[in-house]
């Protein structure tokens, strides 16, 4: 089927027309939208889209937005959207999409990540959370780490090692795990900023029915590879405007700042602008091709040169800020949903910064990514491709 | 000039370091910085009295120990090392002011670990800027505010500059209030002056040749500080990424971050050079101290945050958390680069210096 920008805008207005927001609860309308096939419209009919291209989703939510009507709250619910969304489209069983795919986009249940570990995070294969069968269950045991809304969510996506009898990445197995199951604990974790963000997240005897396996057992690494190409895209491939990032917040404050210009400080900026509007139009031609196609190792490289610049406009915004700089806003211990850098001071900026280059894969593994995958070079030698996981040095 | 350590310094050196191990390891370092005293009085008290930190530059004509500048730049660097929470940038600084004043009535006690003097102007005061203004003399009584101020809250005596003179106050007398500050180590707080009685240390040229001299020790002394903290930051991450394995090896066997620790390694020995030559200029009254100072400082500030951010870097997850010590020595290293000068502006008065202005 052909779709057109105003096919979408009629079924929209038609929809719209016979489900009136205001007067309708939020939930129900949002179920409603869903049901319509209106919610990812890239997505097949009967799970939330019309098997539409991807590119035309923002005609949809414009024509939604336009009229005020509710949304799902994407930014707290960017895990279950973005990565476990996809992964269960690609991998579930139709009754797992039909169970988890509608409270998902409705963010009636929120998603939250279990992948890293303290011992396995650029090598995530190396992972040593446990899974035992035991009839119809799964007995999992084991730490988590880096699980942001972990204190929030309903369902986890989880990778937990099978069989430690074969190499790494053969004995991993992928599942959906029920956060307010017994054994499954929730610490905050502080990060530099002051605040938890993420959590830890302990595991001790925690039951999944085997029923919530994603993908058979031990192909548990294949499935985690969707996960991850989405979440390199959701972390550094949102639509933007020119200045829309941090290099704005930086612009503006040059603008009205004559007090703080010089001619050093100028040229600095400039050479940032030029990165940052270098770095958007890189972005946009990525979402371009994302919307003929899947993600691919080009999604590294726009994540790696987000992390970089982001680092380097916020630690030029406090030199230039000079004295204010020097302050900050507050280290109290918060738990925020989201993080809202652009209304945060520009001390928290740079704190928060570093985290870009470590969360979502580190700026190295990705530059291997992209020697290795986009330019063909040839890949270190690696000691444990081929040894059973229990015989791992660690 | 000679760049190397004596056997003196490394003395001090030796002795500074013991007890900043034994008194002021990480942990407790990092839990003072959420308590109602920043400030580690006591260890202060034992650095500058018992180890004689507070008199190292002060002539013996004054109380003190009439050893040099080189001597507390090598304190510094033991301070850096351990994001010590005690006020020495402050001191320092006030310290070279009273010198240059030739003040004989508070040098001895602060030289002797008594009371303890900080210089109030805000952190980020560049080199060659003009005395702060925001404070004003009316005689002998000072109205005015002093916004950003390092080490104030550690002080007995503040060391105030106005346009009407150099004068000190007993901190008693001054509000102070304690400010977020980036840095968790090294608080700053506001200064508020509603007619504090202040004692005149100098007016006119003598002044402003007190409080050139200050930003200029204070510089130096600084430079010291931050080769300290990016070489506790190599080491650190050094360790770490022998013992870390991903991919069933030390992630410290990889070129990518092998290479990036070895070109820190090559900044860090510069740092100390420059380091070394911008104290040993300050020591001797050098015509090439001015060069020698914002060189330091051009070079030591990216130094030490680059040193801080590859330490958050190469620890991966664990740096960017708040129970893992990195994060004290980068809020610092930033801090430190906007401290007496951002880089850029000791670049812009190096290119003046040197005559290589655009």
């Amino acid at each position: 089927m052909d779709f057109a920008a105003e096919d979408l805008r009629d079924r929209v207005r038609d929809f719209l027309s016979s489900h009136d927001h205001a007067a309708t609860d939020r939930l129900e309308f949002l179920r409603a939208r869903f049901d319509a096939g209106l919610a990812w419209i890239s997505f097949p009919v009967g799970l939330g889209g019309l098997g539409a291209p991807r590119a035309l989703q923002p005609v949809v939510d414009g024509e939604f937005g336009a009229v005020g009507a509710p949304n799902n709250e994407p930014l707290r619910i960017g895990i279950g959207l973005g990565m476990a969304a996809p992964t269960i489209l690609r991998h579930g069983t139709e009754e797992q999409r039909r169970r988890w795919l509608r409270p998902l986009w409705t963010g009636e249940e929120v998603w939250c990540q279990l992948f890293s570990e303290p011992g396995a995070g650029s090598d995530l294969a190396a992972l040593g959370t446990r899974a035992v069968r035991d009839g119809d269950d799964w007995v999992v045991n084991g730490q988590k780490v880096w699980t942001s809304l972990a204190h929030e969510a309903r369902w986890a996506i989880l990778i937990a090692r099978t069989d430690p009898t074969v190499p790494k990445h053969q004995g991993i197995t992928y599942f959906a795990a029920d956060m307010t199951a017994p054994g499954v604990e929730v610490r905050p974790l502080r990060q530099i900023t002051g605040e938890s963000e993420f959590n830890e997240v302990f595991l001790t005897d925690v039951r999944i029915p085997d029923a919530h396996r994603i993908g058979d057992v031990g192909d548990g690494w294949r499935v985690a590879q969707t996960t991850l190409m989405n979440e390199r895209v959701a972390i550094g491939g949102g639509a933007v405007p020119r200045e829309a990032g941090m290099i704005g917040v930086v612009a503006r404050t040059w603008r009205d700042r004559p007090d703080l210009r010089t001619p050093g400080q100028q040229d600095t900026l400039i050479r940032l602008w030029v990165a940052a509007e270098a770095g958007r139009l890189a972005a946009q031609r990525l979402r371009e091709q994302l919307a003929i196609g899947q993600p691919g190792a080009e999604g590294s490289a726009v994540k790696f040169a987000y992390s970089r610049l982001n680092q380097e406009i916020s630690g030029f915004e406090l030199e230039l800020l000079g004295e204010e700089g020097l302050r900050y806003e507050d280290y109290s211990m918060r738990r925020p949903s989201i993080v809202e850098w652009e209304r945060r001071s520009p001390g928290y900026r740079y704190l928060r910064a570093k985290g870009n280059s470590i969360e979502g894969g580190t700026s190295e593994i990705l530059a291997n990514i992209i020697a290795e995958r986009v330019l063909g070079l040839p890949s270190e030698i690696r000691v444990d491709k081929d040894l059973p996981w229990k015989d791992l040095p660690r | 000039m000679n760049l190397l350590y004596g056997e003196e310094e490394q003395e001090l050196r030796s002795a500074v370091r013991q007890v900043l191990a034994d008194r002021s390891p990480w942990p407790a370092v990092l839990v003072r910085t959420e308590s109602d005293e920043p400030y580690d009085r006591s260890l202060w008290r034992t650095l500058a009295a018992d180890i004689g930190c507070a008199g190292l530059a002060v002539p013996e004509k004054f109380g003190g120990a009439g050893a040099s500048w080189r001597e507390a730049a090598v304190v510094a660097e033991e301070l850096g090392r351990a994001v010590a929470p005690v006020p020495y940038l402050g001191f320092v600084l006030a310290t070279a002011a009273l010198l240059a004043s030739e003040d004989e009535e508070l040098l001895p006690d602060l030289a002797a670990g008594g009371r303890t003097a900080v210089l109030a102007l805000p952190l980020s005061t560049p080199p060659g800027a003009a005395v702060w203004a925001s404070v004003h003399a009316d005689g002998a009584s000072l109205t005015g505010t002093v916004t950003s101020v390092a080490d104030a809250l550690a002080a007995d005596i503040l060391i105030v500059p106005t346009p009407d003179g150099l004068f000190a106050v007993d901190a008693a007398d001054v509000t102070r209030t304690p400010i977020p500050s980036l840095d968790l180590t090294r608080p700053l707080c506001d200064l508020s002056l509603h007619g504090a009685s202040g004692r005149v240390l100098g007016d006119g040229e003598a002044a402003e040749r007190a409080w050139s001299a200050a930003l200029t020790a204070g510089a130096a002394v600084l430079a010291s500080e931050q080769l300290g903290l990016a070489e506790w930051c190599l080491d650190t991450t050094v360790e770490y990424v022998k013992g870390r394995h991903q991919f069933g090896r030390p992630v410290g066997s990889y070129q990518g971050l092998k290479h990036r620790l070895a070109e820190l390694w090559v900044s860090v020995t510069q740092a100390r050079a420059v380091a070394r030559y911008a104290a040993g200029c300050v020591a001797d009254d050098d015509s090439d101290t001015a060069v020698a100072v914002s060189l330091a400082q051009a070079h030591c500030s990216p130094v030490a945050v680059r040193a801080a951010e590859e330490c958050v870097q190469m620890h991966g997850g664990i740096g960017f958390t708040w129970e893992h010590p990195a994060h004290l020595y980068l809020k610092r290293a930033k801090s430190d680069a906007i401290a007496l000068g951002t880089p850029e502006r000791h670049r812009a008065a190096l290119a003046t210096l040197v005559d290589l202005s655009a």
